[in-house]
């Protein structure tokens, strides 16, 4: 039977996974929060950013976690530019319609990847791959650590950035009254673009810190969107603390799912919760009231 | 009663008799493929469009049908045309199941939207794992080629029956925005606070909307069982079929009669269009898809229907200019 052997490492994985998915969600409830629109490119965006991690070592040989400061600033520029330009003109700032105008985007980004890369799972065998820590109770994988860790120092830059600069006073102005904010003299389209921007350099930095212990294809955006909204709305829109949270709470349910019921059928354990925090709790569990 | 009913029989007399002027079986398949687009989108446009409770995961109501239309003959050999108006049923029964566990829990908005989807992931999954829907396999329909069987030799019967079932819908949109309920579904949608101080009933009126839908989204799962005689978990319950049922309405015009029937011959001549245009690379022909698709909300934000009155308004004006 299933000991604490086996459970143990099964949760360490998954709030690994968690606090990489907590970064997801942030980038998501943040663009959520600010500019009101489910963004369907997320996952798209995030696919995108693996693949430049991926050609950054492949390639150039750069290791995931050193692209970092390559990858984030360079999502940071794409999410500015495509809020800038093409999802601002082409919505009109109606809200139906930049969905819509994400769900075409993130058409032309993962058909985009199958045509240039084709539908190839990719992965990458970093020297430390096979390195594990031992804590004792459990061996973890060295890349699982370390995105675990890059992945909560990633989540307080980003608190500080929202709850500490003038930047981030401007976006939280702008998430709670636009017409005030733009009173008191907030460039709107700019911080607008600012916030997706932001929101979209949180999935490149989610890319580096994954690939050391995942895989890419074209595909493989599409299940982190329904997972990334799962933790936020788990954890309350625009909380942090409950994105982190949430985090953890599905990378183990899905680690512990995966264990007990089996690859296919773990996941519905994800789902399960989704939809009972969406029915009996729609804050969340750090939400505030609407 | 009488005026519309004229109005309405001219074009889909034209349209039924439109096989006679198809020859090729290219072009047939492409009047299906856009019928069978505008069943999806109007079912979606009932819920959606007129009741604002937009959905993300109409493949919940589309697959359950689709899988009932297929295992209600494979395992208890029930008629396919039966099991066509049960497929319905199945959907009706989804939809009806889904609003009202979201719509007692109040979810509006994004919620509900996250809850249906959420729903036809649950669902996916399910389909993906249990044995009696053959799991990733797949169900494949025998091919008996008789109109007993729902199956015809020729494409013209499929196309007759999508007609017909294209044309319930756009005539269920009609009497939405003609009667009492569709009064109160805009009402809903417009305002749900001052809907209730009015005396509608405002779950109610949802719950109807939300079965009405599901049971033409289940009825649309059935065709494409028997059009394409197979079946597997994300046709039937993928985030595509989820994401076309929106597509359709919003591009060719929310709540609207016409809306989705021109935006399923917009999206349909637009995927093959930017097939033949890139020559059938792969993934290519839907970048360009997805680029169009921007460039007509870019244009059009209010869908392709607007372009008649946004005509007849710059016309209006170049006349005043002349005057």
């Amino acid at each position: 039977m299933l000991d604490f052997d086996i459970l143990l490492p099964a949760i360490l994985n998954g709030l690994s996974t968690g606090a990489v998915y907590a970064l997801v969600a942030l980038g998501l409830t943040l663009i959520y929060g600010v500019l009101h629109i489910v963004n369907f490119a997320h996952g798209s965006l995030l696919m995108l950013a693996l693949y430049g991690v991926y050609f950054l070592y492949t390639l150039l040989g750069v290791d995931p976690f050193a692209a970092l400061p390559v990858v984030v600033p360079a999502m940071f520029a794409l999410g500015y530019a495509l809020q800038r330009t093409v999802i601002a003109t082409a919505s009109h700032g109606r809200e139906e319609n930049i969905l819509l105008v994400t769900l075409g985007l993130s058409i032309i980004i993962d058909n985009l990847a199958l045509y240039l890369w084709s539908a190839d799972t990719r992965t990458i065998n970093p020297s430390y791959g096979f390195s594990t820590v031992d804590f004792g109770v459990a061996f973890i994988a060295v890349p699982k650590v370390v995105s675990f860790a890059g992945a909560l120092v990633a989540t307080g830059l980003l608190w500080l950035l929202i709850r500490r600069s003038d930047l981030g006073k401007a976006i939280r102005a702008l998430a709670r009254e636009r017409r005030g904010a733009e009173l008191v003299g907030v460039d709107v389209d700019h911080v607008y673009a600012m916030s997706f921007g932001i929101g979209i350099a949180c999935v490149g930095a989610a890319a580096c810190l994954l690939l050391p212990s995942y895989y890419v294809h074209p595909g493989v955006g599409e299940s982190f969107v329904v997972i990334a909204f799962t933790v936020v709305v788990l954890g309350g829109m625009g909380s942090f603390a409950g994105a982190l949270l949430g985090g953890f709470i599905i990378g183990v349910t899905e680690s512990l799912g995966g264990l007990l019921l089996g690859e296919n059928l773990g996941r519905i354990g994800v789902f399960a919760i989704f939809i009972a925090i969406l029915l009996l709790r729609p804050t969340g569990l750090f939400g505030q009231r609407a | 009663m009488k005026t519309p009913a004229i109005a309405a029989a001219a074009p889909l007399l034209a349209l039924a008799a439109l096989p006679l002027l198809l020859h090729s079986d290219f072009w047939l398949h492409f009047a299906i493929m856009t019928l069978y687009l505008a069943l999806l989108g109007q079912a979606w446009n009932l819920l959606g469009g007129y009741g604002g409770q937009r959905s993300f995961g109409h493949a919940a109501f589309f697959g359950t049908g689709a899988y009932a239309a297929a295992l209600l003959q494979l395992d208890f050999a029930i008629n396919p045309w039966a099991c066509m108006v049960l497929a319905g049923g199945f959907g009706a029964g989804a939809g009806a199941f889904l609003g009202a566990l979201s719509f007692r829990y109040g979810l509006r908005g994004s919620y509900f939207a996250l809850v249906t989807l959420a729903f036809a992931e649950v669902f996916r999954i399910v389909a993906d794992s249990v044995p009696f829907t053959g799991a990733g396999v797949g169900l494949q329909i025998a091919l008996k080629e008789s109109v007993a069987d729902f199956q015809f030799p020729e494409k013209s019967g499929f196309y007759a029956v999508i007609l017909a079932l294209t044309a319930i819908a756009t005539a269920l949109a009609w009497w939405i925005e003609n009667s009492r309920f569709g009064a109160a579904l805009v009402a809903v949608r417009e305002n749900e606070d001052a809907a209730r101080a009015l005396g509608i009933d405002v779950d109610r009126t949802k719950l109807w909307a939300i079965t009405l839908s599901g049971a033409l989204s289940g009825c649309a799962g059935s065709f494409y069982v028997q059009y394409f005689l197979y079946l597997d978990p994300r046709i039937a319950y993928g985030v595509e079929v989820s994401v076309t049922a929106l597509l359709v309405p919003l591009i060719g015009g929310v709540g609207t009669v016409l809306g989705p029937l021109v935006g399923a011959l917009a999206l349909r001549a637009l995927n093959e269009a930017s097939s033949a245009l890139t020559g059938g690379a792969p993934g290519l022909n839907l970048v360009l898809y997805g680029a169009l698709l921007i460039v007509i909300l870019a244009l059009l934000p209010d869908g392709l229907i607007s372009l008649g009155t946004r005509l007849r308004r710059a016309g209006r004006l170049r006349a005043l200019g002349r005057a």
